[in-house]
């Protein structure tokens, strides 16, 4: 007995003393003519790549890239805000436009004018200061049950204005903007579309909206595959969703039986649909800040960006990448998504979800 | 007892206390202090305004009204059960017992998944009484109700009930009732006059660990419950993630741990008071064969009630693991959680993640069991020497379990971020967060045992001559083993199931089966979908050997001395 409890208490001391010992051994490798070096890059859940296009990088720089995912991107972000000047990592990727303010506010991004910028369209740059680098961005829009409205006859609608249509009624699911991040885009979406005042105001459309029993979910993935007919696997009772216009090609490439076409399609109406831009930024305090170049650029480049659709479901901002067929066949491309300052989002997020929340849940 | 002796068991009792001091008073108090005084000082004013204002009375009552419904339901589903568990021996009772736990790992996410499935407006209830009745529209429509909430909350903390209140009344001297009976009682008095009233402590640690789960309930709230229900918890996550709003935040942080605080302190005087020494039996000689029909019926009704809320949504969630799509019955997104097709670096190689899952449950167990035990015994033993301090000491266990998993990730960014304690990004920051949740499980669990141990058992021993080791090894083990066996299953299930806490610092290369789930479940298509269901289920399978093997495990020689 003594003996066990001696190794129990021994047990918990060590814990206690690695917790408190470095974090890392040493990475410098001594056979290396030169020390490799480390990076940290910071991201949300969210973040994926393939991991020969990390090799590739590993390999060609000497740099190790080690990864830190910090929750979801709101989280992730807050944690980085929180660990100005003592980061947590190197390069921090996944602020997106809805952020951009408080990214730039909380002022944890060095200056980094990346050369692989010239082959990014610049109307996708939103920090004048170049603190944060578009990498990739998609959209926000409806998706649909393409069977299930040939099943019932119904015409898809084509504006959000149909939404309130008593044909309508009962058929969409929408994420909660207080806790997803595709529910805030589509309730920016409709501040841009109808205005915040005037004869009729975002909230008298949500307003209707409710009253044509639309459903709320707190996040994308209880609507996509709780409520979705598609996603669900035919459970669910909603053939209208707010996803992303890459959906449908993930519904393909993601199939149960390779199938060649997607039982979801788009409905991206003008100023209907809200792009959502990400950016990788250095985090201020990095002591490398070179190899930390070397990977932004690294981020921007043909082969980062080519892996980008098929693993995150999202374009890629370098106009050189060639997209996957799947994206050329089945995402459609909105011609007009609302604009929307990220300035006046970051400014007006609590009013505008607070009233949401008054208008369509209480 | 030599002086070293005495220094190096104050030194032992040291270590719960410095572990809490570490990993949870110092960052909460870290970043609430910077949340509300970022310049040093704070607006006192502002700061009660902000505590009385209407917007926090309304989360509060919310908070507290659904959290006593939510009690009250899950002890009445929990109590009969407790019961048949504790008096009768039957066959398949071990596993009926560990299937019944296997909630408690189920990620939210996947339990609403289980929920619609059978009580959604398509789900197999409807659809039967549908066909049965030739109803045009689907008869129960409780998703995004209150009740669903409370059922959910009973359906995750019936096992607290079963294996708290069930593990001690196994304990209990059945002779006592017997010689009340026999003097003529009938079963309900001496149910009401002895056996509740022995029962009482563990009731009530029982239905405070339940309230307090329900009180900080985030997922199942937000996700069954819907947008339209927020607890003091979910707007601290609001507050804090999407408006960054830590003044807010940290308000309701603060509410929320003050009234915490209060009910634990009512709680643990009461709880203190109402223990009895008593003289524990050996579980086996206190668990029979039912006798006669009836008792069969009591077993069999009981059992099948809780078939049907725990058990059936887990089959549910099995079922629709194999029939998802169209096609038939097929085992491919079993297949599918091997494949990689993307080469995605962050890929959870199934086996990988239960290797990982399994040996922070490990860890989580070892350092739990032993620190909460030096916690009781701080807390309960025969060193106890001022009871004044264990007021105070005993709900400061207890205060984890009603901390946002939000603040308290936030508060070890800015706290454990300098050497010797830069922890920010280290991985043993998951045991240390799992076992601050599984520490009040296991003080709460072995309390009640330790507290009704008749202390002239162990002053006999003493007299007659044995070591303070012996007699914590002969006397206290076997007695408290039942105990101990519960906490080591609270321990291993909250560390398995654990998701909001692990998903703020876990580390992308030990990612656990409930990271895997949910990553599957934030990217579209049925393959995803698929996968998650099928690792959900691999995760109950797992947990299920787990609990089997833990009850399999006996600790000291209890149920034969």
């Amino acid at each position: 007995m003594k003996k066990t409890i001696l190794l129990i208490v021994a047990l918990v001391a060590t814990m206690l003393l690695a917790a408190c010992g470095p974090q890392f051994a040493p990475t410098s490798d001594p056979d290396a003519g030169q020390a490799r070096k480390k990076l940290v890059l910071m991201s949300h859940d969210s973040f994926a790549v393939s991991e020969d296009v990390i090799t590739q990088f590993e390999q060609e720089t000497n740099i190790t890239v080690e990864f830190l995912l910090a929750g979801d991107a709101g989280a992730a972000l807050n944690k980085a805000c929180l660990s100005k000047g003592n980061p947590l990592g190197d390069v921090f990727f996944g602020v997106d436009n809805t952020f951009l303010s408080r990214a730039i506010n909380c002022g944890i991004f060095e200056p980094y004018r990346s050369p692989a910028l010239d082959s990014v369209p610049s109307e996708l740059y939103l920090d004048p200061a170049f603190g944060l680098l578009p990498v990739d961005f998609g959209y926000v829009n409806l998706n649909y049950d393409r069977r299930w409205f040939d099943e019932q006859g119904l015409a898809v609608p084509g504006r959000l204005e149909d939404l309130i249509k008593p044909a309508y009624k009962g058929l969409l699911v929408v994420e909660n903007p207080a806790t997803s991040s595709p529910g805030l885009a589509f309730l920016l979406t409709t501040i841009a579309h109808f205005g915040e005042d005037g004869d009729y105001s975002y909230l008298d459309f949500w307003r209707d909206l409710r009253a044509n029993g639309v459903l709320i979910t707190d996040g994308w993935s209880e609507a996509y595959f709780g409520h979705f007919t598609v996603g669900s696997g035919g459970e669910g009772d909603r053939p209208l969703v707010v996803s992303y216009a890459t959906s449908p090609p993930a519904d393909v490439f993601y199939s149960e039986s390779s199938k060649s076409e997607p039982d979801s399609g788009n409905i991206s109406p003008a100023d209907g649909t809200f792009r959502q831009i990400e950016f990788v930024g250095i985090l201020k305090g990095t002591e490398q800040r070179e190899a930390a170049e070397e990977l932004v650029d690294f981020m921007l480049s043909r082969a980062f960006q080519e892996d980008i659709p098929l693993q995150m479901f999202v374009y890629p901002a370098n106009g050189e990448a060639a997209l996957p067929d799947l994206f050329t066949r089945f995402a459609e491309v909105p011609v007009e998504p609302v604009d929307i300052d990220a300035g006046a989002i970051e400014a007006n997020r609590e009013r505008w979800i607070e009233a949401w929340t008054e208008t369509v849940l209480r | 007892m030599s002086a070293q002796l005495a220094r190096a068991r104050s030194l032992i009792y040291l270590l719960p206390l410095a572990f809490l001091l570490i990993f949870y008073f110092y960052p909460l108090a870290s970043i609430l202090g910077m949340s509300l005084a970022p310049d040093g000082q704070l607006d006192l004013g502002a700061l009660f305004d902000m505590i009385f204002s209407p917007y926090v009375g309304r989360a509060l009552w919310f908070t507290t009204w659904q959290a006593l419904a939510s009690t009250a339901l899950t002890l009445l589903l929990g109590m009969p059960a407790a019961y048949v568990f504790a008096r009768y021996a039957f066959p398949g009772k071990s596993l009926i017992r560990a299937l019944t736990t296997i909630p408690f790992v189920i990620p939210t996410v996947v339990a609403a998944t289980a929920f619609t499935t059978l009580l959604g407006p398509r789900g197999f209830i409807n659809e039967w009484l549908m066909t049965a009745f030739g109803l045009p529209e689907p008869p129960v429509s409780l998703l995004y109700t209150v009740w669903i909430i409370l059922l959910v909350h009973a359906f995750y903390n019936a096992t607290v009930v079963v294996r708290i209140v069930g593990g001690f009344w196994a304990n209990l001297d059945p002779r006592m009732s017997e010689a009340a009976a026999v003097l003529g009682a009938n079963r309900w008095r001496v149910m009401w006059e002895i056996t509740f009233p022995l029962l009482m402590p563990a009731i009530v640690a029982a239905s405070l660990l339940v309230f307090l789960f329900c009180f900080t309930s985030f997922g199942v709230v937000l996700i069954l419950g819907g947008p339209r229900y927020a607890t003091l918890e979910v707007e601290i996550y609001r507050q804090a993630v999407n408006f960054f709003n830590l003044p807010l935040a940290a308000v309701l942080s603060l509410v929320q741990l003050g009234f915490t605080f209060i009910v634990m302190v009512v709680y643990t005087r009461i709880q203190a008071r109402a223990s009895i020494p008593l003289n524990m039996r050996p579980q086996s000689s206190t668990a029979r064969r039912p006798a006669n029909w009836r008792q069969w019926l009591v077993v069999g009704v009981v059992n099948t009630l809780l078939l049907i809320v725990v058990m059936i949504p887990l089959l549910a969630l099995a079922v629709r693991s194999v029939t998802l799509g169209d096609g038939p019955p097929t085992l491919r997104y079993y297949q599918a959680l091997t494949e990689n097709p993307t080469q995605d670096i962050f890929f959870v190689a199934p086996i990988q993640a239960i290797r990982n899952s399994l040996l922070i449950a490990f860890v989580v167990v070892v350092i739990s069991l032993a620190l909460g035990l030096i916690s009781a015994y701080l807390l309960a033993g025969p060193d106890r020497k001022d009871s004044r301090l264990v007021g105070w000491l005993d709900p400061l266990f207890l205060l984890p379990l009603g901390t946002s998993a939000v603040t308290l990730g936030f508060g070890y960014i800015i706290a454990l971020d300098e050497p010797p304690l830069d922890l920010r990004t280290s991985l043993l920051l998951v045991p240390i967060a799992h076992t601050l949740i599984a520490m009040p499980f296991v003080v709460r669990s072995v309390l009640p045992a330790l507290r009704g141990l008749n202390p002239r058992l162990r002053e006999g021993a003493a007299v007659l001559g044995a070591s303070p080791t012996r007699v914590l090894r002969e006397i206290d083990l076997p007695i408290i083993g039942r105990a101990l066996l519960v906490a080591a299953v609270f321990a291993f299930t909250v560390s398995m199931g654990e998701f909001g806490a692990t998903l703020l610092i876990y580390r992308p290369e030990f990612p656990t089966m409930s990271v895997a789930i949910y990553r599957a479940l934030g990217q579209p298509g049925m393959l995803n979908y698929g996968r998650a269901l099928a690792m959900s289920t691999v995760l109950m399978l797992v947990c299920a050997v787990g609990l089997l093997f833990i009850e399999r495990f006996r600790i000291g020689d209890i149920g034969e001395f």
